[in-house]
């Protein structure tokens, strides 16, 4: 699609031809993840979590199928019907779940992953804004999804995890607590909220795979970003996708499935918390109410804001919490180096790091107990959190000296002296030696 | 724009995050928080070693019936086990006329119809029955237990932060409220005399609020009789069912390690063999360049076929 040195689809037999002239599926899918997408050579194995979401996105949406066949959606039948039917007496019901629910953990850790790639080598940079937001509403929609899951069972956390959740409507003034009961469907979570949330549960999935659809068509029209951030110039630049990073993710696909075995196989229930083995009581608040880890950060982030500034707390923690991965939508535009890769940028990386530290703080705070020093760590983390993106990003793009960009992608892997000499294929001539990154 | 816009909200932010920090300080020198004795005088679980531990653990079957036989003769003249079916105890060892009996001779029946005059009535239990519950309704067990509701021990080693340890310490943890001291050596009544433990509550250092309505359940040394000889101590009696509850939780432990295995070794040589493919490929791209084709590609195989043809060697038709 992107590059004129990509190879078009050849059918390689009758039939192949007779499909393609009649649905080009064939020549789509091979010009999207085949011989046909000319990829930057020098991509290192922070570029193969994306391979790795699709493969977590498709093992959640099987498994997940097979689980709907066999749990009752109501609030009498949900806990048994995952813990007793499911869990004991449907053949191989016990993998199904546990692969289920440690699917979600990690789909979440390669998305996060690929998520700090990008941040790391401005992947959401001109061209490539689309891409970034529209993985952004992925993101989105895989919270929803997991946190609709998370309700299903109908354990202690389940419940109480909705109570809370939804009870972040109820923050937002006159509309707020009208809105919460709308979408509960009543007063408190039940039957109501548990009927809808599986419906969405099921729904909200297969959004997830279009908009991932579009997330791809997107990126492949400039096409792949690399860890120089210098822009491919000509064929030297790029190797087909298959066979060369169809090998590398295939490897490291089954590298991550290993770890996801052993945890799935060996400790299922360490990433989940005890509680939601009680069924869900109403009339009895756990001690500790605690979103699942994923969510933490941004559980920090909501608890942080403990005094009425005008607005209620609640309200502050609330309005934060949307604002943290809001304020992302709008990175293109506020990070305005023209260098894309952190490598480059000798102040923007130590600011990076900071980050990463600053969002395992916030983590750590969101699943600890609440006690007067756990919320000013995190009131401090929460503040660098917003300072880093609204306000730092934004001086640092202004006032940092990039390093210098090497001319092209093949430099950066040969060294100049082998560009000369490695064989060029097209008459195509190489084009300027700056980088178009910097003419930006 | 953007970028002013979100400065001011970025420094909004940090700004009330700072207001609420600083006022949090404040009230904190001005009232520190007073020392809970739920968490200075509560222990952390002991350890506790069963034959289902690690990775490789198999559950020890004899032990297991014990801890059922405890089950059955204490812990379930309160307790439910409502998940667990007659004819899952195969997972621990008896046979079919075995769990046959046992489900017939459990003390409480199984409600049911009367098949004459359709009026409510109980019958004996079967192996297919769920193992009945001590009381019909929540009420009635609130009823017989002074309000306290004796919690379901089907899941509870999953239900319970440290699993079957913490059952183990709990179950043998009951000790006298006076003179008792932590780990610091800190006396708990000395320390907080306000925390006397209530009328019908027990005091107990491993409960999360130090008293529980439970009273001791396991009381003396030969309070079941063991048939395989094994001497019924508190201690044992309290490991064995804690044993036993391990299995209620996760009676699929042991295949669902088994087949983890196997997966992980058939992971292990995909991965090894897809590592090495993928080194082969990549052995040569630095000259590869996407315009060439290989000699699978039907131009090329043409050629070859031509230039075989030319030279009189038969080619593949």
């Amino acid at each position: 699609m992107s590059f004129s040195w990509a190879k078009p689809y050849e059918p390689k037999s009758p039939f192949m031809r007779w499909l393609d002239e009649r649905l080009p599926l064939p020549r789509v899918v091979y010009g999207a993840i085949g011989g046909g997408y000319p990829v930057p050579r020098n991509l290192n194995y922070f570029w193969n979590f994306g391979v790795l979401a699709g493969i977590f996105l498709t093992i959640q949406i099987v498994t997940g199928i097979v689980l709907a066949m066999h749990y009752f959606a109501t609030t009498e039948g949900a806990f048994n019907s995952v813990n007793q039917l499911i869990m004991r007496d449907v053949n191989a019901g016990w993998l199904l779940r546990y692969a289920h629910m440690n699917g979600a953990s990690f789909f979440f850790i390669v998305t996060y992953v690929h998520i700090f790639r990008g941040l790391y080598y401005g992947s959401y940079k001109a061209p490539r804004e689309l891409v970034w937001m529209l993985g952004l509403v992925i993101y989105l929609l895989m919270m929803a999804t997991a946190f609709m899951g998370y309700v299903l069972p109908w354990g202690q956390m389940s419940y109480w995890g909705a109570q809370v959740i939804t009870g972040f409507f109820s923050a937002f003034p006159i509309v707020g607590e009208p809105l919460r009961v709308w979408l509960l469907g009543g007063y408190a979570p039940d039957e109501a909220a548990l009927t809808r949330f599986f419906s969405l549960h099921y729904l909200l999935p297969f959004v997830i795979a279009a908009v991932v659809i579009l997330h791809i068509w997107a990126l492949h029209i400039p096409g792949s970003g690399n860890p120089t951030g210098v822009d491919v110039k000509d064929e030297r630049d790029t190797l087909p996708f298959h066979p060369f990073y169809t090998a590398k993710d295939g490897w490291f696909a089954g590298a991550v499935l290993l770890l996801y075995a052993v945890v799935t196989y060996f400790a299922p229930n360490y990433l989940g918390h005890p509680d939601n083995y009680i069924p869900a009581n109403p009339l009895a608040t756990p001690a500790h109410i605690v979103p699942e880890w994923y969510f933490w950060p941004f559980y920090a982030i909501l608890r942080s804001f403990t005094f009425d500034f005008i607005l209620p707390a609640k309200l502050w923690g609330v309005l934060a919490m949307f604002g943290s991965i809001l304020l992302l939508f709008f990175l293109p535009w506020i990070d305005k180096s023209p260098i894309r890769s952190g490598n480059y940028r000798p102040m923007f990386k130590r600011f990076f790091w900071l980050l990463v530290i600053d969002v395992l703080i916030l983590g750590y705070i969101g699943g600890a107990e609440i006690n007067p020093f756990n919320i000013a760590l995190g009131q401090i983390a929460a503040a660098y959190y917003f300072l880093h993106f609204l306000v730092i990003l934004p001086l640092v793009s202004r006032f940092e000296t990039p390093l210098p960009l090497p001319n092209s992608i093949t430099e950066s892997v040969l060294g100049a002296e082998a560009v000369e000499t490695a064989p060029v294929a097209s008459k195509k001539k190489r084009g300027g030696t700056i980088a178009s990154a910097t003419a930006e | 724009m953007v970028r002013v816009i979100g400065f001011l909200v970025g420094l909004v932010f940090a700004g009330v995050l700072l207001i609420s920090l600083i006022t949090g300080f404040a009230t904190y020198l001005k009232n520190p928080p007073a020392p809970l004795a739920s968490t200075e005088f509560h222990k952390a679980p002991r350890p506790l070693h069963l034959a289902s531990d690690g990775p490789f653990g198999k559950f020890d079957k004899r032990q297991l019936q014990r801890g059922f036989q405890v089950y059955s003769e204490v812990c379930s003249a309160c307790h439910s086990m409502n998940l667990v079916s007659f004819r899952d105890l195969k997972g621990l060892g008896y046979n079919d006329a075995e769990i046959k009996k046992i489900a017939s001779d459990w003390k409480t029946q199984v409600p049911s119809i009367n098949p004459d005059t359709g009026e409510a009535a109980t019958r004996k239990a079967l192996p297919s029955d769920h193992i009945p519950a001590p009381f019909p309704n929540e009420v009635a067990a609130r009823a017989a237990n002074n309000n306290a509701l004796p919690p379901d021990l089907s899941l509870i080693t999953k239900a319970r932060e440290g699993g079957a340890a913490y059952v183990h310490s709990l179950l043998t943890g009951y000790t006298n409220e006076v003179g008792y001291k932590n780990d610091k050596g800190e006396e708990l009544l000395k320390k907080f005399p306000d925390a006397k433990t209530p009328e019908n509550l027990h005091f107990n250092p491993y409960f999360a609020n130090l008293n529980i309505a439970m009273p001791p359940p396991l009381t003396a040394d030969g309070q079941v009789t063991y048939e395989d000889g094994t001497k019924p101590t508190v201690e044992q009696m309290s490991t064995d069912v804690a044993a036993f509850l391990v299995w209620t939780a996760e009676p699929n432990l042991e295949s669902r390690r088994a087949a983890g295995l196997a997966v992980v070794i058939f992971l292990l040589v995909a991965t090894v063999l897809a590592y090495l493919a993928k080194q082969q490929i990549w052995h040569g791209p630095r000259n590869y360049v996407m315009g060439e084709t290989g000699p699978l590609d039907p131009e090329n195989k043409a050629k070859t076929r031509a230039a075989e043809r030319k030279a009189g060697v038969a080619g593949e038709a």
